[in-house]
């Protein structure tokens, strides 16, 4: 049984928390009546600006001429393959480089030269590597992900307790049971929060490729509007792009919950 | 083995750490022999060499120069400093450790880890994480973790120096009881007087680094009974005065 003063606590954590949830509510319902007020008046010019209303209109008109699925569904697609394309691929390295320690200094300079460089500007020449098509915008997408996440997995790696490797090779270990046995599952539970990292640069790598290449795509959408001088639909495109990123932001949350258990 | 064996003979070890800045003569002319059954302590000023010796022992450091003659197949067993639990594995699985890397996982081992975890009260906690456990329970498994690959020699390395006064001296009482049930020879390492005069049947006592061997003393203590009643006894103050004397004696003419 919980003492008086201990439920009151409770009551006050639940109060706040309903509060925030409120505010946060409020805010967004705010935003879209004053821009579609500011719209009907026409306080802003709705050609540039365009209007909730507007958008749900094209949302709807994408949706009938079935295109709407269509275009979410190659973004996310290309999303979720490059994520796992560059997880594997930056992880795996980050492991040869724990492993080599010779390797890892000698390729330090050359990740974080790569790490600086604005990945925009290897655009065209992925585009004459890769073609104009989705091998393109995963390339993109890997270059902008894959270099964090070897940084960040091989700095966890190499930062692991010196006193439990210690412990591991007073029983004769070899590097691979190291790896194995300690390395990975203490690294495994922080590996999520670069997971987030890398999802969210995934997402920009792939919208940038659709900008550059695309025939459909999330990207290709607003590409597409600003050169037709439709901007209802790059507004629509970037409401969708809003939506796609927070559902998963809350998927990666959900998976975090699961099993840091 | 019969008991009193002299079982391990290290003659006149040396260890030299190169850094780039400088060397540093950690270990010199470093000689003892460890009998079948022994408790030996070795105390010395922090920062003289003590952990390099036992890194020596079990073969993570190599001496610089000297030898070690023992039985080829001889076991340490090294208990480190901190207890050092995976927080991800459970009680049970933290113990096995060895076992797995050293490939023992058979019906004799995993009978042997039963049964020490039975014995010294920490069966129900088989399925519990690191982090549902005291201190000094987390140094209990760390002792059965090491003694479930069935060493012949045990090497503590400050094992109680992260425990607060209390639990320490008691976590002490009860290592050095599983280490003699368990029949075991032990070299435990330390800075604390009190410990090493509670606990072994000789202190080897070290100066500063490089660390050289100042004094060695069988402790005889004639109603010999487990360490927190040791301390009672008239000889503990009286080793304890003497090796305070040494390691004391030392510091004032270092400065
Ligand atoms: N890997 C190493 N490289 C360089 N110097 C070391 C290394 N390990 C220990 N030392 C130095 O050797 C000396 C003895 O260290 P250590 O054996 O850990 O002492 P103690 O255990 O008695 O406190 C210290 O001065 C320490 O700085
Ligand atoms: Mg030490």
């Amino acid at each position: 049984m919980y003492s008086l003063e201990h439920k009151k606590f409770l009551k006050k954590i639940k109060t706040t928390s309903i509060l925030v949830h409120t505010v946060q509510i409020v805010i967004i319902v705010a935003i879209i009546a004053v821009w579609q007020i500011a719209a009907d008046n026409e306080w802003i010019n709705t050609f540039i600006y365009s209007s909730p209303r507007a958008i749900l209109g094209t949302i709807g008109d994408l949706y009938q001429d079935g295109t709407l699925f269509h275009h979410i569904g190659v973004t996310f697609y290309e999303v979720i393959l490059s994520f796992i394309l560059g997880t594997i691929i930056g992880v795996v390295t980050a492991s040869i480089l724990w492993r080599f320690k010779f390797l890892s200094r000698v390729v330090d300079p050359y990740l974080t030269i790569l790490n600086s460089l604005p990945k925009v500007s290897l655009g065209p020449v992925i585009i004459i590597i890769a073609g104009a098509g989705v091998k393109s915008i995963i390339l993109m997408a890997l270059f902008i992900s894959v270099i964090v996440t070897v940084i960040n997995v091989h700095q966890a790696f190499i930062s692991t307790d010196s006193n439990k490797i210690k412990l591991l090779e007073s029983f004769k270990a070899t590097k691979s049971q190291i790896f194995f046995k300690l390395i990975w599952p203490s690294n495994f539970r922080n590996m999520v929060s670069t997971f987030k990292v890398n999802l969210g640069l995934v997402f920009i790598g792939v919208i940038m490729g659709e900008f550059l290449v695309s025939k459909a795509g999330v990207g290709y959408l607003i590409m597409y509007g600003s050169q037709v001088f439709n901007l209802n639909l790059v507004m629509t495109g970037i409401i969708i792009l809003a939506i796609m990123a927070s559902l998963m932001y809350y998927l990666i949350v959900f998976f975090e919950h699961k099993y840091q258990k | 083995m019969p008991k009193n064996e002299i079982i391990l003979k290290i003659k006149d070890i040396k260890k030299t750490y190169h850094t780039k800045k400088n060397e540093i003569l950690a270990v010199d002319n470093f000689s003892f022999n460890l009998k079948n059954g022994e408790f030996v302590a070795i105390v010395g000023p922090s920062g003289c060499g003590k952990s390099t010796i036992l890194s020596i022992l079990c073969g993570l450091e190599e001496a610089s120069s000297g030898t070690i003659e023992m039985d080829d197949n001889l076991k340490f067993g090294y208990m480190l400093q901190s207890d050092n639990l995976f927080e991800w594995r459970t009680i049970y699985k933290n113990c096995l450790l060895g076992l797995e890397i050293k490939s023992l996982k058979d019906k004799e081992h995993l009978d042997y880890v039963n049964k020490l975890l039975k014995t010294y009260g920490l069966e129900e906690f088989k399925n519990a994480y690191p982090s549902n456990l005291s201190g000094g329970m987390r140094q209990r498994v760390s002792l059965i973790r090491t003694l479930a690959t069935k060493p012949d020699v045990l090497l503590l390395d400050e094992p109680f120096s992260a425990l607060d006064q209390e639990t320490r001296l008691a976590v002490s009482d009860d290592v050095y009881k599983i280490i003699k049930r368990e029949n075991k020879s032990a070299i435990m390492v330390t800075h604390d007087i009190g410990e090493a005069v509670s606990m072994a049947d000789r202190v080897i006592v070290l100066s500063d680094r490089p660390s050289v061997i100042k004094n060695i003393y069988e402790i005889k203590i004639e109603d010999r009974k487990n360490p927190i009643e040791n301390r009672q006894t008239k000889e503990f103050a009286k080793y304890y005065n003497l090796i305070w004397k040494d390691i004391g004696y030392h510091v004032q003419s270092g400065t």
